[in-house]
């Protein structure tokens, strides 16, 4: 791999940019290389790994039980993007891929991507021939009051914080919510000597009903014994709260104590960290700004990009691996990107169709046996709309304007608001520079709510380039093609 | 605020010291702090005990860092002048002139940078 640290010395033109190095896009990188294509991988991180094998090569914490043995099965993707000739760059983030024109302003054919880069405040426009978008997963936001305090983190964020620095929250820690990672998280923490004063278990009662159709299919699956060792732990060694409801972190600078709903019963208890977890839902921004096609997926409760067969989104030529295209796991998303790269060396004929479909097979196999069991833990952990749709109305929704769950409620409800773009005009809401990261999921919800209608009808945020905040210094200093003088010139 | 785990915890046998140890200084609101070299800035924070990285431009109100991941925007602060970095996406460097982001920016502040 070529390590570029400089912005400049990134190629003009690639065959092929990846956005995202975790397993997906690190998989793919590797694979595309092997098929001969010129290839860039793009990450933001400072390191490869992307969150599940987050600073994998730079970890301080050496000693593996800690971090447990499907962290560190992340190093043989990461040995084989370093084999590899791939032009990896890290700290850069991908603010836009839009169609490439020529100097009179026509689209070029065949189609070429024009890809808009920044590298510690400097940007340049490069030209790929085919995008794999490979930007994972982001925790599902459920607002519930006083999760916008000091001290309230995700549990994601606690997770990356020992990983990548081998820190541990100090004091009381309480780890809250729903989801297989609360568990893994939890005992992670405390093997690591934090302490852990109460898991908050919000898994909603009906939940495993409704899951034990497809408990046999579970069974048979890799994350079987993994699951029920650590839910068997869990019983004995953590301080487990089961079906908790009505999250309420309470405090005035910052953390000072989480009320709950424990079966019935009223009950509060001092803190200095609250983690909070629901679950994790595709990252869509990008997919989303460059038009691709969502569906409602309702195994996850959350917009999700459409593919086919071959991991190709609705827009030619931009292609969709690992849990951006839907949560399946990181061995999952490491096959995909497998097959997404082979895909993308087809489509610009370095392969022929039948190399393609012989080399596919195998990993198509795989992807299926890595899906079983997840209709399980997706149904399971599945929230539930008094999770998603918080009753106090002075929840903040959209952490960056800070608008609260009354004045959207209101808002839609007076000015018979449809969606959340529209509901964008009044308040704000997924204007801020996290650009509906954390909002988008529950405006939905709210406007879904005051309608009366299922929620997949009232849509989703359109995204717009820039996807990543740029500065207009960095536009301005990039070099301008004829073709963009030209639609600006009198 | 957070701390590092035990030494006997992050420490392989079979494994020299990491160069990465190695201890840098910088400064977060004239406070001077001391990091591992290689860590995020919004992890260094935290390992010197600040939660609150930055006011809102709304309200005013403190927050700190939430997702570590670059999604929530919240570990905005000020790096050697500039504005708006997301400190969960920087690395700490030796030197770093660090401050928090106080708020929106007023027209004052942006007459005083002109000049």
């Amino acid at each position: 791999m070529n390590r570029i640290d400089n912005i400049d010395s990134i190629a003009d033109r690639y065959d092929l940019v990846i956005v995202g190095a975790g397993p997906a896009g690190l998989a793919a990188a590797a694979e595309a290389n092997q098929l001969g294509l010129t290839t860039l991988l793009a990450d933001e991180n400072i390191s490869p790994g992307g969150q599940i094998y987050r600073a994998i090569t730079t970890t301080p914490v050496k000693r593996r039980s800690v971090l447990g043995s499907a962290y560190w099965e992340g190093l043989a993707l990461v040995h084989d993007l370093e084999k590899s000739v791939v032009d990896y760059t890290a700290r850069t983030v991908v603010w836009s891929v839009e169609p490439a024109l020529d100097d009179t302003g026509k689209l070029i054919e065949p189609t070429h991507f024009e890809v808009g880069l920044s590298q510690t405040g400097k940007a340049r426009l490069i030209r790929a021939r085919r995008l794999i978008l490979a930007t994972g997963a982001i925790e599902r936001p459920v607002p519930v009051p006083g999760w916008t305090l000091p001290g309230v983190m995700t549990a994601g964020a606690a997770q990356i914080a020992l990983k990548s620095s081998g820190l541990v929250p100090e004091g009381r820690t309480i780890i809250a919510g729903s989801g297989p990672l609360l568990l893994l998280l939890a005992d992670q923490l405390k093997r690591s000597g934090a302490n852990i004063v109460a898991v908050l278990e919000t898994t909603p009662r009906g939940n495993f009903t409704a899951a034990l159709p497809q408990l046999a299919d579970f069974l048979c699956s890799t994350y079987a014994l993994y699951g029920l060792k650590l839910l068997a732990k869990s019983r004995f060694s953590l301080p487990m709260r089961r079906k908790v409801s009505g999250l309420s972190i309470v405090g005035s600078d910052c953390v000072q104590r989480i009320d709950f709903n424990d079966n019935g019963i009223s009950r509060s208890i001092e803190c200095d960290h609250v983690l909070l977890h629901h679950g994790i839902i595709p990252n869509i921004n990008m997919a989303s700004a460059l038009g691709c096609e969502l569906f409602w997926d309702e195994s996850v409760h959350a917009w999700t990009p459409v593919v086919d067969d071959w991991l190709e989104s609705s827009v030619a030529g931009i292609g969709i691996a690992g849990d951006g295209a839907g949560i399946a796991g990181a061995p999952s998303a490491a096959v995909r990107g497998k097959m997404a790269a082979i895909a993308a060396a087809a489509a610009l004929g370095r392969i022929d169709v039948a190399s393609r479909n012989t080399m596919s097979r195998p990993l198509k196999k795989q992807a299926v046996r890595l899906a079983r069991g997840r209709a399980f833990i997706d149904r399971l952990f599945c929230p539930t709309q008094p999770m998603l749709r918080p009753t106090d109305p002075s929840t903040i929704i959209c952490r960056c304007e800070e608008v609260r769950a009354q004045q959207i409620r209101d808002v839609v409800n007076d000015l018979n608001v449809q969606g959340p773009n529209q509901l964008k005009a009044y308040l704000r809401t997924g204007m801020g520079p996290c650009q509906g990261r954390m909002c988008g999921s529950s405006i939905i919800e709210l406007i879904a709510e005051q309608r009366g209608v299922p929620v997949h009808e009232v849509g989703h945020l359109h995204l717009r380039m820039p996807i990543k905040p740029i500065t207009l210094e960095e536009i301005a200093s990039m070099p301008q093609s004829q073709a963009a003088k030209n639609a600006v010139m009198r | 605020m957070f701390r590092p785990i035990s030494r006997q915890l992050s420490q392989a046998t079979d494994q020299p010291s990491n160069p990465l140890d190695l201890i840098i200084e910088f400064t977060f609101d004239g406070r001077l702090m001391r990091a591992r070299n290689g860590d995020t800035l919004a992890a260094s924070l935290l390992a010197n005990g600040v939660n609150a990285f930055r006011r809102t431009s709304i309200s005013g109100t403190e927050r700190g860092p939430y997702c570590l991941m670059g999604v929530c925007f919240d570990c905005l602060v000020v790096v050697d002048g500039i504005g708006n970095r997301q400190a969960c996406l920087t690395p700490v460097r030796q030197g770093m002139v660090v401050e928090p982001q106080r708020g929106a920016r007023t027209v004052d502040a942006l007459e005083n940078t002109d000049q």
